[in-house]
């Protein structure tokens, strides 16, 4: 017969602390996740996804441009932030000399941690400032900044991770070292860069913040990126804070589709940082 | 015989490390010579001073001349893309690029960079293939991943990929220390056959290797040349008790 030790105690004490731990780490996504869906889900109907914002009073309406502009600022944040970031981890792992290399490092460390309404007065003093104008392309920037530093650092721990065998082999055959960098390199490295893009892009597809004093939002369709846009996480700030319970049910619904979206992003992101090891 | 490549005073220092010494070699034209020598005497550090692969390496420095054809690979003006054109190397682990089948690691000299005609290229792999005596081993799945073949027969694929892209002067770096016996023995006897059309430099640590495929040896010990000569006199009668003491096993 067993006799429970003082051992057995504290390990028993201690495994129940550890699964208290971990629980309260998964409870708060789980009740977030179902307060949106229960409170979005009804909202959510084909209109959402096809109209714009109708005037208070109105019953009705949708998030169309909202999700439309979202598309357009990741796009052009990702044209501006991705090679940025690529390249910039290029230059670190393949060229840098490792002071160089190690300014770029802690920049890129502290761009990452700075907050992001600060990044989008940066943004606003770049761009709204001289072009007397909220605009897209003020949004893209302030996004853009936040990516880089994301994505800079995911690619380089994933170059870093390319055996030198491989350059040398390339080198070795007469290729010049930046298409080696290009053409083995990355290459050999592309699985894990998507998967840091992924990120980064379900990181900024939720930043609200950097959007309040550059891409500013609206209520209608843009036409040119020199103008304001709208943006999901922004109509969802605008309209949760509004006192209209038809704009609210609107934001609950516009909470769930981002969400949902982020949630898809960072699965995928995660299914091809996984497929990586077993090939 | 044509001198091809010869190594005049050679010196690499690695930071604060005095890797290589004042090292002298001359390499015949078609033929195979092998550098000896114990671990961490020098002997890749030399090999891969010949196509300038140190040049990456920002804490490297080579002083010193290394002849090609009579012109120094170092000198200013010189592009080590060229030389590396001219001068292949076939590494101590089979390393074939995990992304490309086998046919297009037979051409990745040509395909990284730039385009090459459909039957240029199948003209190419074959005879590489059929050089190194893989052709028939591998010809039925040219369309499948390099990885999935064995390792003798990746590495055999890496030396086909280093003679595709016609070089003058192949180095290897103990080229089948990670292979089987079996694997080694087809190795060797490709060397062989490669130095009736290149000239062959080959580190190893395997002295009956050395003894069996080359023409010419030369003994490094702690950075230094200690000698080289024909291998026949290297192996049966060396100028040096040290060289004598090394390769009769007794030390190293």
């Amino acid at each position: 017969m067993r006799i429970p030790s003082i051992r057995g105690l504290k390990s028993g004490m201690m495994t129940l602390f550890m699964a208290s731990a971990t629980l309260a780490v998964l409870l708060p996504l789980v009740l977030i996740f179902a307060h949106i869906v229960k409170m979005g889900f009804s909202s959510l109907s084909p209109d959402f996804f096809i109209h714009i914002p109708k005037p208070t009073g109105e019953s009705g309406g949708g998030m169309a441009n909202g999700m439309a502009g979202s598309c357009i600022l990741i796009v052009l944040a990702s044209g501006l932030g991705i090679p940025v970031g690529v390249f910039g981890a290029m230059y670190l792992v393949e060229y840098g000399g490792s002071r160089v290399s190690n300014v770029i490092r802690f920049a890129a460390d502290v761009l990452s941690g700075v907050p992001s309404i600060i990044t989008g007065m940066v943004a606003y003093t770049l761009m709204v400032v001289p072009m007397k104008s909220f605009s897209a392309l003020a949004g893209a920037v302030a996004l853009a900044l936040i990516m880089i530093p994301i994505v800079l650092r995911t690619t380089e721990e994933q170059l870093k991770m390319v055996p030198d065998t491989l350059r040398e082999a390339s080198l070795a055959l007469g290729v010049p070292l930046w298409r080696t960098s290009l053409r083995v390199t990355l290459r050999s490295a592309m699985k894990g860069v998507l998967t840091g893009v992924l990120l980064a892009i379900a990181r900024i597809s939720g930043e609200t913040a950097p959007l309040l004093f550059t891409a500013l939002g609206n209520q209608f369709w843009s036409r040119k990126l020199t103008e304001p846009i709208a943006a999901m996480p922004l109509q969802i700030f605008n309209f949760a804070i509004s006192p209209y319970e038809d704009w609210h049910r609107l934001a609950w619904a516009g909470a769930l589709v981002l969400v949902t979206l982020m949630f898809a992003l960072s699965l995928t992101a995660r299914y091809l940082g996984r497929n990586k090891y077993q090939s | 015989m044509n001198t091809k490549v010869k190594i005049d005073n050679l010196n690499v220092h690695f930071g604060s490390t005095h890797a290589v010494k004042g090292v002298s070699i001359d390499v015949p034209e078609n033929t195979v010579t092998a550098i000896i020598g114990p671990s961490g005497c020098g002997k890749s550090t030399v090999l891969r001073s010949l196509n300038r692969m140190h040049d990456l390496f920002p804490q490297a420095r080579v002083t010193g001349k290394v002849l090609l054809d009579g012109g120094d690979i170092y000198d200013r003006g010189v592009d080590p893309v060229a030389i590396r054109r001219r001068i292949g190397m076939v590494f101590q682990k089979p390393n074939p690029f995990p992304a490309m089948s086998i046919h297009d690691n037979v051409i990745a000299g040509y395909k990284l960079i730039g385009r090459l005609k459909k039957s240029d290229a199948d003209e190419i792999v074959e005879s590489s293939l059929r050089r190194v005596a893989l052709w028939d081993e591998v010809k039925d799945r040219l369309k499948s991943s390099a990885m999935e073949l064995s390792g003798g027969q990746q590495q055999r694929l890496c030396i086909a990929r280093t003679i595709a892209v016609k070089p003058e002067v192949i180095l290897m770096d103990e080229p089948c220390s990670a292979l089987d016996p079996i694997s080694t023995v087809k190795i060797e006897e490709l060397i062989n056959e490669l130095k009736e059309r290149y000239t062959v430099v080959i580190v190893t640590h395997n002295m009956q290797q050395a003894a069996r495929v080359s023409d010419y040896t030369a003994f490094l010990y702690m950075g230094e040349l200690i000698e080289c000569d024909t291998t026949k006199k290297i192996f049966t009668n060396p100028e040096k008790s040290q060289t004598e003491d090394y390769i009769t096993g007794r030390f190293g």
